[in-house]
């Protein structure tokens, strides 16, 4: 790895992790670079999930290191706080905030947690409500929109928080198949903007348009990681192979 | 094999045919005449209620004794009554010692201050009823009212009679007991549900748990008598803290296990993803929990804990135990005077509906307030 003058966003250096007795995550290292997009895939139970949420702490790894932005993860709650308000997430299930309105759900950790005047919070949550083209929701309940819509407005919810890294948990695996596009629309313009963005996802289309990284994980491990063309195109390993042939099949 | 169905036009939308319509008799010919032995149960039923009914209207009004003669000052003749026995309700009982209901062994010159704390009692449920009053002044208003309530029952200052706690009783001691027994054990219980649940602080994990225990596994009664006799003997002398305190004291921490245990429900019933949602926008616990985890569990939980308020509501009527006299032992002591022996059915009727009035407008109020909030999260 060249070490440029840009510090690293993301680096996990021999993570593990254990539920129990079962090892999910065996010495994953990865660096993830400013401005760098990765997408993350591999098969269900392979810890893509887990290792992404140990990045902001959703999950305690037990072993390795982990620095998010110059800043390791320990138990230091200080640590922990300036990692979270830098570091935005976007959930598979949405986890809107169902009884707040659609712009209180954008505007309340601006307003608790950077302490931004009320007025400034929602004329930045308009702004990015308007990003990701539903400003005209601003007023209604999470309830009421569409799975696509109330995905759009998670995105803008984290971005509210003017992250440096943005972190995708299959942002799209919980939508109807004619509401996925809006949504990846969405985190194309996002990638184009130059956001540090780390994405598990199966969307190999996303993958190959806005992915600078292909991480391809399997029980735990790291095992391909490159260029999403020569991944595609010229899988080393068999697991990769098998991986691609069993999502391509579906298309 | 496989054949492909186009549709040569769209189906057009039409009424709904007549025959499943819903009105009144459409309904009552499904749901109460729809077979002979459905009719005759309904027909049954319907003669049996209306008998009822009748009988009680006759007992209750029609032949009921409103007043008795006075024969001396001060003296009543029950003769009416005791002619109407068994058919007629004598309610002249409740036109007597209504006051000694409400107000128990209050000084009888200075009820007025009790009456006062009444109407005091139930314009501050109204006020904190009302959606738009929900702001922090609202504890404001509860600790004024609240003191002057104080002010008025024990007296002593503003030229008002002392009149000691003992002296106190009838519904006044009630919504005392209730309103501050559910107004402090409602925080208590969300301080606890919390503790119960928390990962990183083991003893306070610990603490609340035994907590809830401790207190959930014995009577209520029990703690009355505790509060009332054990408890004095564990004191310095000297110290004696007044009895009603000592009683409140136990209601409070034994409404605070129940309702500590319902608000850990709803916690335990909220989407892990809500609380991941509000870690990874990086809310610090208090925060996560006052704006994200409290608004939705307690909403969830609104019907079992309207149910334990109204189930504590009435179980204040078991400080009679340790002789404090609230309005069930103040109706009932009404009755042991000699000429309104007897005469119990009418004062316990008129208790009930007092009882009743409190708690049926408690169910009613939480069912708006759940419609109110469904509104806001319609799926």
């Amino acid at each position: 790895m060249s070490e440029s003058n840009t510090e690293a966003a993301i680096v996990l250096d021999k993570v593990n992790k254990w539920y129990g007795a079962m090892h999910v995550l065996r010495d994953v290292s990865m660096t993830v670079k400013q401005k760098e997009k990765v997408v993350v895939c591999g098969p269900s139970g392979s810890g893509k999930s887990t290792m992404i949420r140990c990045i902001n702490r959703l999950e305690v790894h037990q072993e390795g290191r982990i620095v998010v932005d110059g800043t390791e993860l320990t138990d230091d709650l200080r640590a922990l706080d300036t990692i979270r308000r830098e570091v935005g997430m976007v959930f598979q299930s949405f986890n809107l905030f169902p009884h707040l309105t659609i712009l209180e759900n954008c505007t309340l950790a601006p307003i608790w947690v950077r302490k931004m005047p009320k007025d400034e919070a929602e004329s930045l949550a308009m702004d990015f409500l308007r990003r990701v083209k539903i400003p005209e929701q601003a007023k209604k309940y999470p309830g009421q929109l569409s799975g696509g819509q109330q995905q759009r407005v998670a995105i803008a919810r984290a971005l509210c928080m003017k992250p440096k890294i943005m972190l995708f948990d299959e942002p799209t695996s919980a939508l109807d198949p004619e509401m996925i596009k809006e949504v990846l629309d969405t985190m194309i313009g996002l990638a184009e903007d130059g956001m540090t963005m780390v994405c598990v996802t199966h969307e190999m289309g996303f993958a190959r348009q806005v992915a600078d990284r292909v991480v391809f994980m399997d029980q735990g491990e790291i095992v391909e990681s490159g260029k999403p063309s020569e991944m595609f195109e010229n899988p080393q390993t068999d697991r990769l192979k098998l991986f691609l042939s069993q999502i391509l099949r579906g298309h | 094999m496989s054949t492909t169905i186009v549709a040569s036009s769209s189906v057009p939308t039409r009424e709904q045919p007549s025959a499943l319509a819903i009105g009144p008799l459409a309904w009552m010919r499904v749901n109460l005449f729809n077979s002979w032995i459905s009719s005759a149960v309904t027909l049954l039923l319907l003669y049996f209620g209306v008998k009822w009914i009748i009988s009680f209207v006759d007992w209750a009004f029609l032949h009921a004794v409103w007043s008795v003669p006075e024969t001396a000052p001060g003296k009543l003749d029950p003769t009416a009554c005791r002619d109407a026995k068994g058919f007629g309700a004598c309610w002249a009982v409740i036109g007597d010692k209504y006051r000694f209901i409400l107000f128990g062994r209050y000084p009888f010159d200075e009820q007025w201050r009790a009456a006062i704390c009444i109407v005091l009692f139930i314009g501050l449920y109204v006020v904190s009823a009302m959606r738009r009053f929900w702001r922090a002044e609202l504890v404001l208003i509860w600790i004024g009212v609240l003191t002057a309530i104080g002010v008025l029952m024990w007296g002593g200052v503003f030229g008002l009679l002392y009149v000691p706690q003992d002296e106190w009783g009838g519904l006044p001691i009630t919504l005392i007991i209730a309103t501050f027994g559910l107004a402090l054990s409602f925080p208590l219980a969300i301080f606890v549900a919390l503790g119960r649940r928390s990962t990183e602080l083991p003893a306070v994990k610990l603490l609340c748990v035994v907590y809830v225990e401790l207190i959930r596994g014995v009577p209520l009664i029990a703690w009355l008598f505790m509060a009332s006799a054990m408890f004095p003997l564990f004191m310095p002398v000297g110290f004696n803290p007044d009895k009603l305190l000592r009683v409140q004291v136990a209601v409070v921490l034994f409404a605070g296990a129940y309702l500590a245990e319902i608000v850990r429900a709803g916690l335990q019933t909220l989407p892990k993803g809500q609380y991941e949602a509000a870690d990874a926008l990086g809310l610090s616990y208090w925060h996560k929990t006052l704006f994200i985890i409290l608004p939705q569990a307690l909403r969830l939980v609104i019907p079992p804990l309207v149910n334990t308020f109204i189930g504590f509501f009435k179980d204040t009527s078991l400080v009679l135990i340790v002789g404090i006299f609230d309005l069930l032992t103040a109706g009932k002591v009404a009755l042991a005077e000699p000429i309104w022996q007897g005469y119990s059915t009418e004062v316990y009727v008129v208790l009930a509906a007092i009882y009743f009035v409190f708690c049926w407008s408690m169910a009613r109020y939480s069912r708006g307030l759940e419609t109110e909030f469904n509104k806001s999260r319609r799926r």
